[in-house]
């Protein structure tokens, strides 16, 4: 079955500067950043421990659940026709959010939503917000727009908390803290958690206790909460939060003013469809049959709840992945982790070696996606090459985003931006060009095949006699090279079974 | 059954005793093995490193040479590799295509329709599980990724192991987790490759295997490159050649 996609487009190549903005962008290639991750032994440990945690605990849900493919198909079959109806969903939940008493804003950008939001919290008098857990905040570096004009964000979910206390940046979608074990957590409120017990012990209960203390004082004297939203149904206008720990329901009804920022992805045409990701969701995530808190809310309810309600709906290189035929599957995700709590290469380096928001295997697919592939620097160029294509992460997506298919388009991408850019191919594209060509006349290929056998003489002991130039002593750091066979098969298969077919 | 023997680039020119073996098991089987002469690769190191238009080419010469031998007798094409199947079965089509050749697509998608990694065709084709091998070792095996999920060979090469006389196989914990290959993912990558790599010889050592065997010539060099580097004793030796064995 073929789905039309409504809106054909072609990839949109080039610098995004003008597009996206905010914490998408890391200040260096993968490669660099994740050689700092690899040496953190304590790091690894971490992530060693909770990424296999957490993948047992969510293969164990999903094989209770006997229709999970089908609610697979579903959940992806609903993103496909909501992607190629993005335009008439958006504007039928603007016009039921504010027949409700809601207020809609559009942002094209991050600069553009961080003075919307900034302009509505002066407006209110208050100089602090509290904030539900949000990708999307993080994603246009919404706390440091707010701190420059003098309002302080709390953050409110517990690991956020953490990570926001820490002066530190999240690395997980799901777990912002993963990074971290308890004695640092500890080490962290002691040192940073205002009028906290110091000596308190690293008894997860003790933290959390600590926490919740704290908290409750800036939940109550809150006037203005920043949530980001999982999903808004257009046809009734109604966002909804999905959380475990209360928090963030504390601050959806207990301020007068709530400011939701929400992609503009992340809408859903109907309360039938928000059903199969409610399923999908929790499950993949946390590895829950159900989430503890799901708040849903639609515009204002005259004495209950906050009295003002605007949602921001955040572009920020969006359409620039939606006008990727296979890209704009990415913009799928509903941002439940799964992918990398299975993925091989995010257990090793951690999330801040993606230099995104969005780290791990989505986040190497729809980083790129939102900012452009450059084919120049850019450290995000580095990004799609961030996998083996080993597959965990397609198998394990609720909306079965293909992402090692799409890795390896926006690696085609990513060169053929570089040649546009470049009169000089790269030694690779030059290598590459050579062995295709060779590989492209047997007679050829058996010839290069004959002189590769020759290279045999220069490896002793499975290291080269000489060094080898960089990126091919990468290999020769950790593994012995093969030594070509003096013989190859088809040069075997002619001397013993003669010219075959 | 006539069968077109697939040997992969890699296999050719690095590990040309997996390509005998899996001559002489299909020919202990009773099969008759053709080596089609001017087959090259597949492309998938150019299609995963970013270089489609190069791959091209590539896929429709495998095409080519492929498709003759199935219209001259061949009822199916065989490689002793998941991940080079998985190209041909994955990736072909879906490159023609985005080349603009609609023509080359359906024509890649009729030869993947007929090729098999080695313990499909023996499993599922060919309907044999003991291939009536011997080989009094203490094995270990690593499932490749690309046998393992673009594949989808379950326990095919386990059930094969299985029926192998004299064999003492052991499990390797977490098995199904990825040995940090992933073509020039090892080197555009080492470090991070490097990392998984030592999981994944630290789950070798703990079986007390002799031998770490796999479906795939390109993995089992990049776990048998560091187990060599570490001095471990410990073999890579591929499936096929177990198979083969009789002794």
């Amino acid at each position: 079955m073929s789905t039309f996609l409504g809106m054909p487009g072609v990839p949109v190549r080039g610098p995004a500067a003008d597009t996206a903005v905010g914490h998408l962008t890391g200040d260096r290639p993968f490669p660099a950043a994740a050689r700092d991750s690899l040496a953190d032994t304590q790091l690894r440990r971490n992530l060693a421990h909770a990424t296999s945690t957490i993948r047992a605990k969510r293969a164990a849900v999903v094989t209770e659940v006997p229709d999970w493919e089908a609610l697979r198909d579903a959940g992806s079959a609903i993103k496909a026709d909501t992607m190629a109806r993005l335009p008439e969903l958006l504007e039928q939940l603007e016009a039921n959010v504010v027949a409700r008493g809601g207020t809609v804003h559009w942002a094209r950008d991050a600069a553009e939503a961080n003075r919307i939001v900034t302009d509505l919290v002066r407006a209110t008098g208050a100089d602090e917000v509290v904030k539900v857990k949000s990708m999307a905040t993080q994603e246009i570096g919404l706390n440091e727009a707010l701190e420059a004009v003098g309002v302080t964000a709390h953050e409110t979910d517990l690991a956020e908390l953490i990570v926001q206390l820490g002066h530190d940046r999240p690395s997980h979608i799901l777990v912002p803290a993963i990074h971290r074990g308890r004695a640092e957590i500890r080490e962290i409120f002691a040192l940073e958690m205002p009028g906290v017990d110091p000596s308190l012990t690293d008894e997860p209960a003790v933290l959390a206790a600590a926490a919740r203390t704290h908290l409750r004082q800036v939940f109550l004297r809150a006037r203005v909460a920043v949530s980001g939203a999982n999903f808004g149904v257009a046809e009734t206008g109604t966002l909804t939060v999905v959380e475990s720990e209360g928090n963030g329901r504390m601050c959806l009804t207990l301020p007068e003013t709530l400011i939701t920022v929400m992609g503009i992805e992340k809408v859903v045409p109907s309360w039938r469809d928000l059903e199969v990701f409610l399923q999908l969701l929790p499950r993949s995530s946390t590895g829950e049959r159900m989430n503890p808190y799901t708040s849903t809310w639609t515009g204002v309810t005259p004495g209950d709840g906050p009295q003002e309600f605007h949602l921001v709906l955040l572009d920020n290189g969006r359409t620039r992945a939606l006008a990727d035929d296979l890209g704009r599957t990415a913009l799928h995700c509903i941002r439940c982790s799964a992918c990398l709590n299975v993925c091989p290469v995010y257990e090793r380096t951690g999330g801040h070696a993606y230099g995104s928001t969005y780290p791990g295997p989505i986040g190497a697919i729809l980083t790129p996606l939102l900012t452009g592939l450059t084919g120049g620097d850019d450290p995000n160029d580095s990004l799609p090459y961030a996998s083996t294509l080993c597959g965990a992460c397609y198998d394990v997506c609720p909306v079965k985003i293909n992402i090692p298919e799409i890795l390896v388009q926006l690696r085609a991408e990513h060169t053929e931006a570089h040649a546009d850019r470049h009169r000089l191919p790269t030694a690779e594209a030059a290598a590459m060009k050579a062995v295709a060509w060779s590989m492209a006349d047997p007679a050829r290929f058996a010839r290069a095949g004959r002189a590769a056998a020759l290279a045999r003489h220069g490896i002793r002991r499975g290291k080269p006699l000489l060094p080898l130039p960089p990126p091919l002593n990468g290999w020769t750091a950790s593994r012995d090279a093969p030594r070509p066979s003096a013989e190859s098969f088809r040069d075997w298969w002619a001397r013993t079974r003669g010219p075959s077919s | 059954m006539k069968v077109a023997l697939f040997i992969t680039c890699l296999g050719d020119v690095l590990f040309p005793e997996v390509g005998k073996a899996t001559v002489a098991v299909l020919e202990r089987l009773g099969h008759e093995v053709v080596f089609p002469r001017d087959q090259t690769c597949c492309g998938q190191m150019h299609t995963n490193t970013g270089y489609q238009h190069d791959a091209a080419g590539l896929v429709r010469h495998h095409v080519e040479v492929f498709e003759r031998v199935l219209a001259d007798g061949c009822e199916a094409v065989v490689a002793p590799s998941g991940s080079c199947v998985g190209s041909v079965r994955h990736q072909h089509a879906a490159l023609a295509r985005r080349e603009g050749d609609e023509a080359l697509a359906v024509r890649a998608e009729a030869v993947a329709a007929r090729t098999f990694e080695l313990s499909e065709l023996l499993v599922d084709v060919l309907g044999v599980t003991d291939v009536g091998a011997a080989y009094p070792h203490r094995v270990t095996y690593h499932p490749t990724c690309h046998s393992l999920r673009l594949l989808g060979v379950g326990d095919r090469p386990l059930r094969l192991l299985r029926a192998v006389r004299g064999i003492d196989l052991v499990e390797l914990p977490a098995a199904d987790s990825c040995c940090g290959f992933g073509g020039t993912f090892s080197i555009k990558n080492a470090d991070t490759s490097t990392a998984m790599l030592a999981d994944k010889m630290s789950s070798v050592l703990a079986t007390r295997a002799e031998v770490v065997t796999a479906g795939d010539a390109s993995c089992l060099m990049h776990i048998g490159g560091g187990l060599s580097r570490l001095r471990t004793g410990v073999r890579p030796v591929h499936l096929a050649e177990i198979l083969a064995s009789t002794t």
